[in-house]
This record gives C-alpha cells, sequence and structure tokens, in this order.
C-alpha cells in the first residue's frame, strides 16, 4: 500500500484538506460555525458518519452492483445520520436543537460521499475507516477554526464562554454581527485557503486558461 | 471497482453452498442487484428503526424535561441545578376551553398535546383573520397554574406561539394574579436568526417584559400591549422595546402576543382571572 495509516490521517489535516483543497462541504460548515460547540458536534458527527460509512462501504465494495452503487452507498451513509441524529436528541438535546436541520444534511454534505466513491470502493475496510477519520477530522479543523474566529468576535465568547464582554451585557466589546451570518463564513473560508496556499503553494491549482501573447503585425 | 472473478467455475461455486455462489455471482447480474438492494434497505431500516425506537423513551423525557425548565424559568422560580421534576410538582397543569375561559375535565393535562390538537380538525378551527400566522388555532390549551403558599392564585403560565421570521416561536407567558401583569415571557423553540432575531432569548430583553401591563385601566380598558421601535413617554407601561436589526421576529412577537390576549386567545380567561374566580 501506497499510502500508510498515518498519512491517510494526517493528509487530510493540511495537504489534502476537504474543505480548503478540495472545497467540499461548504454549505455545512456555513451553518453550523457560528459558535464553537456547535461546531465540535458537527465534526464529530461528521467524522463518524464518514468513518463508518467508507468501512461498511468498503466492507461491501467487491458485492455492489455498480448500476445502483450510488444509492446502495447513500442508504448506508442516511442510515446512519439517521442514527447519529437520534442518539444526539437523546443524549444532547440542547445541542440537537442547534444544530436542527444540519444532523440530517449530512447525507448531502459531499465530503462522506466523496470518500466513499473514492476511496472506500477500492479499499480494505480498515484503510477506509482511517481514511473516513482523517477526512471527518480535516473538515472538522477548517470548522473550528471558522468557529474561533466566528464566535470570538462575533458574540465575544469561546465554547460560551465569555472571553470578550460585549456591549449588549454591559461590556465593552461591540460584537461584529455579520459573523454571525452565514456570509461571513466565506469570507473566512476564503482566507483560510489563501493562506494555506500561500504556505503551501503547491495547492494552488493549475490556470484554467493560458493568455497567449499575439505577435502585433 | 474491482473486477470480480466473474469466471468462477460452476463446480466450486456449487460445493460452497448458496452464500458461495451468491458472493460469486458477478455484481451486475440482474437478480444479485434486486437481492442486495431489497437485502441492504431491509436491513438499514432495522437499524435505523432500531435506533429510534430504542432512543424515544430518552428524548421524549428530554423534549418533556426542556419545556418544564421553560416554565419555571418564565414563573422566575427555575436555578440552575434545580430538582425541575419535584419544582414543577407545584404548578397545577389544566386543559383550558379558549373561548369560555373554563377548565375542562374532557382531558387528562398530563396526557393532553397541545400542538397534535392544533391540528386535530375535531379539537380546533381555522383562522380566517391571522395576525400570529399559525393557520389553525386549537380550542383547548394547557395552561399551568402556581399557587402561593396559601393556596392563592400567584401566576399563570399560558402557552403561546406565532411566525417570526423564519419559523414559528413557541413560547411561554407568565402574568401575575391581577390578570394584567405580565411576570415573564419566553420562547422555548424558535428558528430566529442567530445575534438578530434570536435575541428573543437574551435575558436583558427577557426583563423588559417584566411589569408591563396588557390592558389599559389595571385590564379593564383596551389591550394596550406593544412590541414598538420607539415607545411614546406616556406608553411605558405598555411598551416592550423591539429588537434592534429584527425587525421582523419583533413584528412577529407583537402579533402573536396581541393574538393570544385578546378575545380570541386568553382574554376570556384572563377576564375570570382579574374577577378572582381561579
Amino acid at each position: 500500500m501506497a499510502q500508510t495509516y498515518r498519512t491517510m490521517l494526517v493528509d487530510p489535516m493540511v495537504d489534502n484538506n476537504p474543505i480548503t483543497l478540495q472545497v467540499l462541504g461548504i454549505c455545512s460548515a456555513l451553518a453550523v460555525t457560528s459558535s464553537l460547540k456547535v461546531a465540535l458536534v458537527m465534526a464529530l458527527a461528521v467524522t463518524l458518519v464518514t468513518a463508518f460509512s467508507s468501512m461498511f462501504i468498503s466492507v461491501l465494495r467487491s458485492q455492489i452492483p455498480s448500476s445502483i452503487r450510488i444509492i446502495v452507498q447513500m442508504i448506508i451513509i442516511a442510515s446512519l445520520v439517521i442514527v447519529v441524529d437520534q442518539v444526539l436528541k437523546a443524549y444532547a438535546y440542547e445541542i440537537s436543537k442547534t444544530l436542527s436541520v444540519f444532523v440530517g444534511l449530512i447525507i448531502t454534505n459531499c465530503i462522506v460521499m466523496g470518500r466513499a466513491e473514492a476511496f472506500a470502493m477500492k479499499n480494505p475496510p480498515i484503510a477506509s475507516f482511517v481514511d473516513g477519520v482523517g477526512n471527518g477530522m480535516g473538515y472538522g479543523l477548517i470548522l473550528m477554526l471558522v468557529g474561533f474566529i466566528r464566535e470570538l468576535f462575533g458574540s465575544g465568547s469561546l465554547f460560551g464562554i465569555t472571553i470578550l464582554p460585549t456591549v449588549n451585557n454591559g461590556g465593552w466589546y461591540v460584537p461584529n454581527g455579520l459573523l454571525l451570518l452565514p456570509p461571513s463564513a466565506f469570507f473566512v473560508i476564503g482566507l483560510l485557503i489563501w493562506g494555506f496556499r500561500s504556505w503551501k503553494p503547491e495547492q494552488v491549482e493549475d490556470r484554467e486558461y493560458r493568455i497567449q501573447t499575439v505577435e502585433a503585425h | 471497482m474491482p473486477d470480480k472473478d466473474i469466471n468462477a467455475s460452476q463446480g466450486d461455486a456449487v460445493k460452497g453452498g448458496l452464500l458461495r455462489r451468491f458472493l460469486d455471482t458477478p455484481p451486475d447480474n440482474t437478480v444479485k442487484t434486486l437481492v442486495i438492494a431489497i437485502g441492504l434497505c431491509l436491513l438499514a431500516s432495522m437499524v435505523v428503526s432500531a435506533a429510534a425506537v430504542s432512543l424515544r423513551p430518552l428524548q421524549q423525557q428530554n423534549a418533556a424535561l426542556d419545556k418544564q425548565v421553560n416554565i419555571l424559568e418564565v414563573a422566575g422560580v427555575y436555578e440552575p441545578g434545580m430538582d425541575v421534576a419535584a419544582a414543577f410538582d407545584k404548578f397545577e397543569p389544566h386543559v383550558l376551553e379558549l373561548s369560555t375561559g373554563t377548565f375542562t375535565d374532557q382531558f387528562d393535562p398530563a396526557e393532553f398535546d397541545d400542538r397534535a390538537a392544533a391540528s386535530d380538525p375535531e379539537l380546533s378551527h381555522a383562522l380566517d383573520s391571522d395576525p400570529a400566522s399559525i393557520g389553525r388555532q386549537a380550542d383547548f390549551v394547557t395552561v399551568y397554574l402556581l399557587r402561593d403558599a396559601d393556596g392563592a392564585l400567584d401566576k399563570v403560565i399560558l402557552p403561546i406561539y406565532g411566525y417570526g421570521l423564519w419559523s414559528t416561536l413557541y413560547g411561554f407567558i407568565a402574568v401575575e394574579e391581577d390578570g394584567n401583569t405580565i411576570y415573564g415571557l419566553q420562547f422555548y423553540e424558535h428558528a430566529e436568526t442567530p445575534g438578530l432575531g434570536a435575541e428573543v432569548d437574551n435575558p436583558r430583553w427577557k426583563a423588559l417584559w417584566n411589569g408591563k401591563q396588557l390592558r389599559t385601566e389595571d385590564g379593564a380598558g383596551e389591550l394596550a400591549i406593544t412590541v414598538a421601535k420607539a415607545p411614546p413617554p406616556e406608553g411605558r407601561d405598555y411598551f416592550v422595546d423591539a429588537l434592534s436589526g429584527a425587525t421582523l421576529t419583533s413584528r412577529g412577537v407583537n402579533n402573536l402576543v396581541k393574538f393570544w390576549m385578546s378575545e380570541r386567545g386568553f382574554e376570556p380567561f384572563l377576564e375570570r382571572v382579574r374577577a378572582g374566580e381561579i
């Protein structure tokens, strides 16, 4: 095997991050990053779903008929997501109230499908599991970074603990309301991608066009 | 996809039994496709229903506890870490018939489901004019009474709901024993914009409701309670400052409070509270 388990786990953090390099899973990254606690739970949920769905799909990979392979993957992913949603409602009611519809939307998260299709269909179960964990954590890392910036400057707190006392509660910090709204995650993720690609220039994609110089007559 | 060993000889397959033969069939075989599709669906549905059924008691407990905590909070008796069930036992639940303002024995308050009643054609009616945007209004709702040590009425906790900007806000309003003074207002379920409309949960905003009057002339006059941007100085007792940056949520709260406190809502009941009949 060309990849070791370690690289499978570490690669998706920076070198092959699902959000900043592959630009997948953006919609949920916009929705659930206004507070760190919610972002953490979402990251854990996605990691679990990606890891176990990749593993199960990999176990079945030689038996899955190619004509219905996407449907089979979806059934496995959807079942896992429903189970995660039910567990959250039972054991973390407050957070599941905040996450509401976004847990269900893990089903449509491109990272989960992407790993199933790109990795789990070609690799053995344990490797697929590790790959799923790695990608889930890569997604989680960006979620936490975005959540950190948005919660700190948008609500003046981290994990709900006040860091910068806001004017609304009698402090001095005037929170930036934009950071609580989904579009701000676009800016933060955009800046993160810029940062990652300046740090690792090999991540910069080739241009899709080339400027041709035409000789003047 | 990795290629299966399509040319497995039939003799070997028979030797390995039915399962072996099935596993060795090429995945694109029609029968196999059907078997896998149906089998997987059955298996997945079993896993999902097992999770749903086994976790349901815990989930219902959580939802009920959450509602109880909100009732305690709106009545001002909640402290973090307290025994919620014991504190909640002090509240008297009653099923109220809205049109007459009287309690009914038709339903068991512990079993009565307000939300199910609101969509049950037998127990609800469609609204022609619908300021709170709720579509149908139930004829019966569950209210909670809190009495003081002598058994005299202290507060009534009334359920209210209506549409804000993105979502239906579900909450409670606590009214004092005079049937006119608001003690508190709180929403326990909504999906308004975090930081703007969701500031309905901000303790500082909720505190604004404390002591406001529903009607003028100590309850005998017009319904006056309003959520507005610029309260006039003479109307301080009836005006709650709107949330800045959340015009539509504030408007929704204004409409739903007005609707539920009107003759079509709890007014017949509040009239009896004011008369000291409860």
